[in-house]
């Protein structure tokens, strides 16, 4: 049985805001993350606020500037289902059905998608680890097979979203409310690597909440892509994963991102790759390169070395992909 | 142990109406739902709004075309509800972690999971569970298809692939097997049954466009 908590079921934005700033409020939007963090108890929640009445939030709407808004509360699978995003963003619209299962892209949201606490089994078992407040990551000495190969400091989980990274790839941004107003951080600068603070996973205050995500106008020429490896075909977080933006004139990538899913704490920008394929025509030679600078600093632990030929084979193919698409 | 589980049947044939043992005899005959419809007042509908942990509170759930109230604690999940409050049994706990899809059921057509859904969340929405799906005293088409391809072994996991394809068939009535395997990729069968599954999930399809007879 899930502990104690009581409920709140928020009339407002405004309302969810000054519910939200009371210590040991939790926000609830899909609930599914939240569910299974309350139930394996990683934190401490006397009140749940619930963003669920709040039907400003959902949908997806052309912006004026040629690009689409994202609204939280929309779920995983109306993204992944959605005409406009498949025609425009079809590396999102691929990464939101790769999310978990069915039944839970019908539940989460993108919002959520985002914010989602950390799958590290230590975190989430009875392991007072260093992100819960702890002296120690577990992860380091122990089992290690999903952590991270790049950006680990102190703690190496690796960041659980298929959206997440294929929104970096695209330069969304976060549309952030909270008691001051409203702000917007682009997603890039969003997560938080441990290196930055070991307890967070995103720039997000106790009383903030996201409202919405919005992603510009695709450049000329914009191809995108998101690849997922996982150890079970039917659903699972990803093992490796590569998402895709690159816009081409003719057969030359004249810019763009590339990010990593599965690799770090954060959603992985891969500047070794970006920068060895900029201006570039993508051949068989230049992808192997691209994707040997992508691994160039990647460190492994005891079990999951596995990961750095695995992220070259899937970065080299997916290049090859985008470049013949 | 045995003892425990008699008393909370016991204590939730108080709440319900309805003990545990008959409640399975009269889902055998199909009439369950009518059987443990109870009285819901229109006033009542609106969402609650604010719930005390320690307090139970009363809120209407729609289940299977009728309004049920109930009274809950804002921790119980909407499996928790449906099996321990209103007797509907069809729908399994397996993991309680949304991994393994046994509790699942439609919320507004959509398949989710109810072991990940708190109760109050659900208070505006359409929930369908297995019950749901007889068509009076007979069979619905997507559990006909599951008997008749023999689609599961144990049948603890049944119910929840059963809800997964009627969900599924709801946004795409003529699936490939592709678009099945992704469909009830949601519900684990430890028997192994899935090839099973796939044929009941195109039969179901058939059934449904009222494709009858042997295939």
């Amino acid at each position: 049985m899930i502990p104690e908590f009581n409920y709140v079921r928020a009339q407002s934005l405004t309302e969810a805001q000054q519910q939200l700033s009371t210590d040991g409020a939790r926000v609830c939007a899909g609930g599914s993350d939240l569910l299974g963090c309350l139930r394996d108890e990683v934190f401490d929640c006397s009140k749940v606020v619930s963003v669920t009445g709040l039907d400003e939030l959902r949908g997806i709407t052309r912006s004026r500037d040629g690009g689409v808004n994202i609204g939280a509360l929309t779920t995983i699978a109306e993204l992944a289902a959605n005409s406009t995003v498949q025609e425009l963003y079809p590396g999102l619209a691929q990464a939101a059905a790769e999310v978990a299962s069915p039944q839970l892209r019908n539940q989460g949201t993108i919002g959520g998608n985002i914010c989602q606490k950390p799958r590290c089994w230590y975190y989430r078992g009875e392991f007072e680890c260093l992100r819960k407040g702890g002296d120690t990551c577990y992860a380091m000495a122990g089992e290690n097979q999903y952590h991270c190969i790049l950006g680990g400091y102190r703690c190496y989980i690796v960041h659980p979203s298929d959206t997440a990274p294929a929104l970096l790839a695209l330069n969304a941004s976060v549309q952030i409310a909270g008691p001051r107003g409203e702000r917007v951080v682009p997603i890039e600068d969003f997560h938080v690597a441990p290196r930055d603070d070991v307890q967070r996973e995103t720039v997000l205050e106790d009383n903030e909440i996201v409202v919405a995500i919005s992603i510009p106008q695709p450049a000329s020429g914009l191809r995108s892509s998101y690849r997922k490896v996982r150890a079970r075909g039917s659903w699972d977080f990803a093992l490796a994963g590569v998402a895709l933006a690159l816009a081409f004139d003719a057969d030359r990538v004249t810019g763009g991102r590339v990010v990593l899913s599965g690799a770090a704490p954060i959603p992985w920008r891969s500047r070794e790759v970006e920068n060895t394929i900029i201006g570039q025509r993508i051949d068989a030679t230049l992808a192997r390169e691209a994707a040997d600078a992508a691994m160039s600093e990647a460190a492994a632990l005891k079990n999951n070395g596995y990961k750095i030929p695995l992220f070259k084979g899937v970065i080299e193919e997916q290049l090859l992909a985008i470049a013949s698409a | 142990m045995a003892h425990d589980r008699r008393d909370h049947d016991e204590k939730a044939a108080d709440t319900s109406g309805i003990s545990r043992r008959g409640f399975i005899s009269r889902v055998g005959a199909g009439a369950a739902v009518v059987a443990v419809a109870s009285k819901a007042s229109a006033e009542s509908a609106k969402p609650t709004e604010t719930m005390q942990a320690t307090e139970l509170s009363r809120i209407t759930l729609t289940v299977n075309g009728q309004q049920r109230q109930v009274l809950v604690e804002p921790r119980w999940t909407l499996s928790h509800v449906l099996r321990e409050e209103l007797g509907l049994t069809g729908t399994k706990v397996g993991c309680e972690r949304g991994e393994c899809g046994a509790c699942t059921v439609l919320i507004d057509g959509k398949p989710r999971y109810s072991c990940m859904t708190l109760a109050v969340e659900a208070q505006d929405a359409d929930i369908v569970t297995v019950e749901g799906l007889m068509d009076g005293e007979d069979l619905g088409p997507t559990q006909e298809a599951f008997v008749e391809k023999d689609a599961f072994q144990c049948g603890y996991c049944t119910s929840g692939q059963i809800l997964a394809v009627e969900g599924m068939l709801g946004d795409n009535p003529n699936p490939s097997l592709d678009e099945i395997r992704i469909g009830v990729s949601g519900n684990l069968c430890r028997c192994g049954a899935y090839v099973h599954i796939f044929q009941a999930a195109q039969r179901a399809a058939e059934l449904k466009q009222g494709v009858g007879g042997e295939s």
